[in-house]
């Protein structure tokens, strides 16, 4: 295995890292309103991503820094390319990254019904268009001989698009209301479980039909196997759900994830960004990537720190591995000295459904 | 509008917008796990209650900080790819090595602070906000080898076959003489406008008389911070001059609008009237500053422009190597004017609160309160200066700007992503200082004792 090909599995690993762990926080945040019938309900459950999103989200600012060192032209004409997309992508996480501090410094119901709003829509549009774009870079976009991007918007949002868009959101809502299940307690913990399974009756067959889609056009017998996996999983983790096996389930959600990640990184291999103009133009693992010495040094550096992150990031979860309850954000006094006013707890709720989960 | 001049626009734009939130980042990151040493240290609650206070703020700042500087790196295969083709061999390295032993470690170690008040042993909880801070300052590091890199490029050689850059020296980028002076340069300077915060929101409650006990102490910090840090950027802009003069004559002699090269070069406080070569009209010229700022040597040798011009115009081909000459001039002295007022202020408030004094002058503290905007001010000039300094380059003497935008942008993307960018930045500044506004007129809340005792309360939450 070449250094070129070595990057791109490094970079594939980024970006799966980025949708196991930004997966569940969009599906978290697109349910917020959705299952969150009250103020503690709604404070439970951001609070159950609070310690987390902004490390998971660096998996993105990783992959893009990666892809910028070692495929300098896989980057350009990708960002350049896909730009407007992009530009809602960023808006979005914007949004969607302020309001986890801003929402709660006020305490008006109207501040906090529109910063929920700006969670809905700052979640559910990046959960879409990452499905929309990675499906298209499979399939291939309109390219010149200069690598440079021809086509507009409307040409990525062809029908393989949009159900690798669709995919993405009910995979990610799944893979959040499972997290929710395994993060909550009491009514709140029971509803994300309904929740998911209703979400699964869409995830399911969507993403059989999008895997099946990308074998049938794209596929290889490597990826065959890995698309299967990501199907069994997929089922597994439903089963789970209702067995009451929350551990074993979001275990399943993020092998899915994981394992269709490395499908379509496996089917988009050598090629890193095809033209659909012509072959010719295509952007392969060789003529993308940077200079042997570059990523020697990246390589070094990406084989010392990726363990250290991992490490340090998994000792988080760890740390924060309790399931959140209401009376811990009852007690909970936030650092602006205007307090939350509580509703007062449903105390019979609390703590009583306690089985499962792993 | 050309898609060339609306990148360079939207560039300007969310860039000096990004740098709003970073430097307060920076600097506030170490003053507040400087308060919680303090407060375990000495175990005095008022340590505490500050620790809280410029935390939330600290907080307040960095989401906003956060969510622009995904843009940063978005941008430049956006709208720059030709730029990020030539140049991602060299330029992607400190990006990639900035997000992976950078951002990982300070996201990870903010979201360990924001919710590890209870769950963490005391000593565990104060290491995650030094772990934050350094690695806050440790992104400075790499995303300045970046930039230090497109001023002053080392350690690369020109493919012949690619016509790319390549890194030929991870190290030679990283040891950028450049970048070991525009680092400190940058950190001291986040530390004048955190100093400045610090004794904004103090003035607000000593000049009301409220909670004197944690604003007084709070506001020695702040002073003490602001005229040390002032006093060190000074310095470390001082070793950049001659720097600059060396690696870009043609920036130095903009910073002056000295147009013929000059011994015992004057450097004019202001100027009235044109800075095209011609006749002024009135200036305020210092003798032999420049000289002494480029040289150290007050009959030292200044480039003029000119000279500088009919060089590159042989080195690289004819055409203009010239910056916007106003842009440069008053960005180069207002830089240096609202960094001189604001390390002023903090020598004159050191001197008004010497012994335990708490000042009674209204004016101190009116000048106190709007004085945080003068450290802003000099950061974005001094961005404005550097980078409109390096015009026509991207890459100084590899790469023209022009070269650098993206082929395939359409100027109506542009227009849509500048607009939405503008507007939604506007917006998330308007609601940034609403919130840090309130926040600091609260003030810092008495810690009520605990009622149960042994119940895990996480102080801070979402």
């Amino acid at each position: 295995m070449n250094l070129a090909t070595f990057w791109f599995i490094l970079v594939a690993i980024l970006f799966t890292g980025y949708f196991v762990l930004e997966g569940f926080d969009f599906g978290v945040g697109i349910l917020l309103s959705l299952l969150g019938r009250d103020e503690t309900d709604r404070r439970v459950m951001i609070n159950t991503i609070g310690p987390v999103w902004d490390g998971n989200e660096v998996w993105l600012i990783t992959a893009g820094g990666a892809m910028f060192a070692a495929f300098p032209l896989w980057y350009a004409s990708l960002f350049s390319g896909f730009y407007l997309p992009l530009l809602i992508i960023l808006v979005a996480l914007i949004i969607r990254g302020v309001c986890f501090e801003f929402r709660g410094k006020v305490d008006s119901v109207r501040w906090r019904a529109n910063w929920d709003r700006a969670m809905f829509a700052g979640s559910a549009l990046p959960a879409l268009l990452w499905g929309v774009a990675f499906a298209n870079i499979v399939r291939g976009v309109p390219m010149n001989a200069a690598h440079v991007y021809t086509g507009n918007l409307l040409t990525l949002l062809n029908w393989y698009g949009l159900l690798g868009g669709l995919v993405t959101l009910s995979l990610f809502m799944l893979h959040g209301a499972i997290f929710l299940s395994l993060r909550t307690t009491g009514e709140l913990r029971a509803r994300a479980r309904r929740a998911a399974l209703r979400i699964a009756v869409a995830a399911v067959p969507l993403a059989a039909a999008f895997l099946l889609a990308t074998q049938v056009s794209h596929g290889r017998p490597v990826t065959d196997v890995t698309a299967a996996l990501a199907a069994v999983a997929l089922l597994g983790a439903v089963a789970a759900v209702f067995g009451g096996r929350e551990g074993w389930a979001f275990a399943g959600t993020a092998l899915t994830v994981a394992l269709a990640v490395a499908t379509l990184f496996g089917d988009l291999w050598p090629n890193v960004l095809p033209s659909s103009t012509s072959a010719a133009f295509s952007l392969t693992v060789t003529n993308a990537s940077s200079a042997h010495y570059t990523l020697v040094v990246m390589s070094w550096v990406a084989v010392i720190f990726t363990p250290l992150v991992l490490a340090y990031q998994g000792w988080t979860y760890w740390v924060f591995r309790q399931r959140l309850t209401s009376s811990d954000i009852l007690a909970a006094r936030p650092l602006a000295p205007i307090q939350e006013a509580p509703a007062p707890p449903p105390a019979t709720e609390l703590n009583t459904v306690d089985h499962g989960g792993v | 509008m050309t898609v060339l001049e609306l990148s360079r626009w939207q560039f300007g734009i969310t860039t000096v917008y990004h740098f709003i939130f970073v430097p307060l980042t920076i600097g506030l990151s170490i003053l507040v796990a400087c308060m919680q040493t303090a407060w375990l240290r000495k175990k005095d609650p008022v340590y505490l209650r500050m620790t809280k206070f410029f935390g939330t703020l600290f907080l307040i700042n960095f989401a906003v900080g956060v969510v622009t500087g995904i843009v940063e790196e978005f941008q430049f295969g956006m709208n720059w790819s030709a730029y990020s083709a030539f140049v991602g061999n060299v330029f992607g390295a400190p990006l990639a090595m900035e997000a992976l032993l950078a951002f990982f470690l300070e996201s990870t170690f903010i979201g360990l602070w924001i919710f590890g008040w209870n769950k963490l042993p005391p000593r565990l909880h104060l290491a995650t906000i030094w772990v934050a801070a350094i690695a806050t300052n440790l992104s400075a590091f790499f995303i300045l080898a970046a930039n230090s890199w497109m001023q002053h490029p080392v350690g690369y050689r020109v493919d012949p076959g690619t016509h790319r850059v390549v890194l030929t020296s991870i190290v030679a980028l990283l040891t950028n003489s450049t970048l070991l002076a525009a680092w400190p340069h940058v950190i001291f300077a986040s530390f004048v406008i955190a100093g400045m915060v610090v004794i904004a929101a103090s003035a607000w409650h000593l000049a009301r008389n409220s909670q004197v006990d944690v604003f007084r102490r709070a506001m020695r910090i702040g002073l003490a911070v602001t005229l040390a840090a002032g006093i060190a950027t000074a310095v470390t802009g001082d070793i950049q001059a001659r720097l600059m003069d060396s690696q870009q004559p043609m920036k130095m002699a903009a910073a002056e609008a000295l147009y013929n090269t000059s011994d015992s070069a004057s450097f004019s406080l202001f100027t009235v009237g044109s800075l095209n070569g011609g006749q002024e009209l009135w200036s305020v010229r210092v003798p032999y500053l420049l000289s002494l700022i480029a040289t150290l040597n007050p009959h030292g040798t200044v480039q003029g422009i000119n000279n500088v011009e009919r060089a590159y115009d042989k080195k690289y081909g004819p055409g203009s190597y010239k910056p916007v000459i106003p842009v440069t001039y008053w960005s180069f002295r207002l830089m240096i004017g609202f960094g001189s007022l604001a390390a002023l202020l903090a020598f004159v408030g050191l001197w008004l609160t010497r012994r335990r004094r708490i000042p009674r002058a209204r004016w101190f503290y009116r000048a106190a309160i709007w004085g945080v905007a003068l450290p802003y001010l000099a950061t974005t000039m001094g961005w404005i200066f550097t980078e409109m300094g390096r015009q026509p380059w991207t890459v100084f003497g590899l790469m023209t700007t022009a070269q650098s935008v993206s082929p395939g942008v359409t100027v109506s993307s542009v227009i849509i992503s500048m607009t939405v960018f503008t507007l939604l930045y506007g917006g998330l500044a308007a609601i940034a200082w609403w919130l840090i506004v309130r926040h600091v007129k609260a003030g810092a809340p008495v810690e009520a004792a605990d009622p149960d005792g042994a119940q895990p309360r996480p102080v801070l939450s979402y």
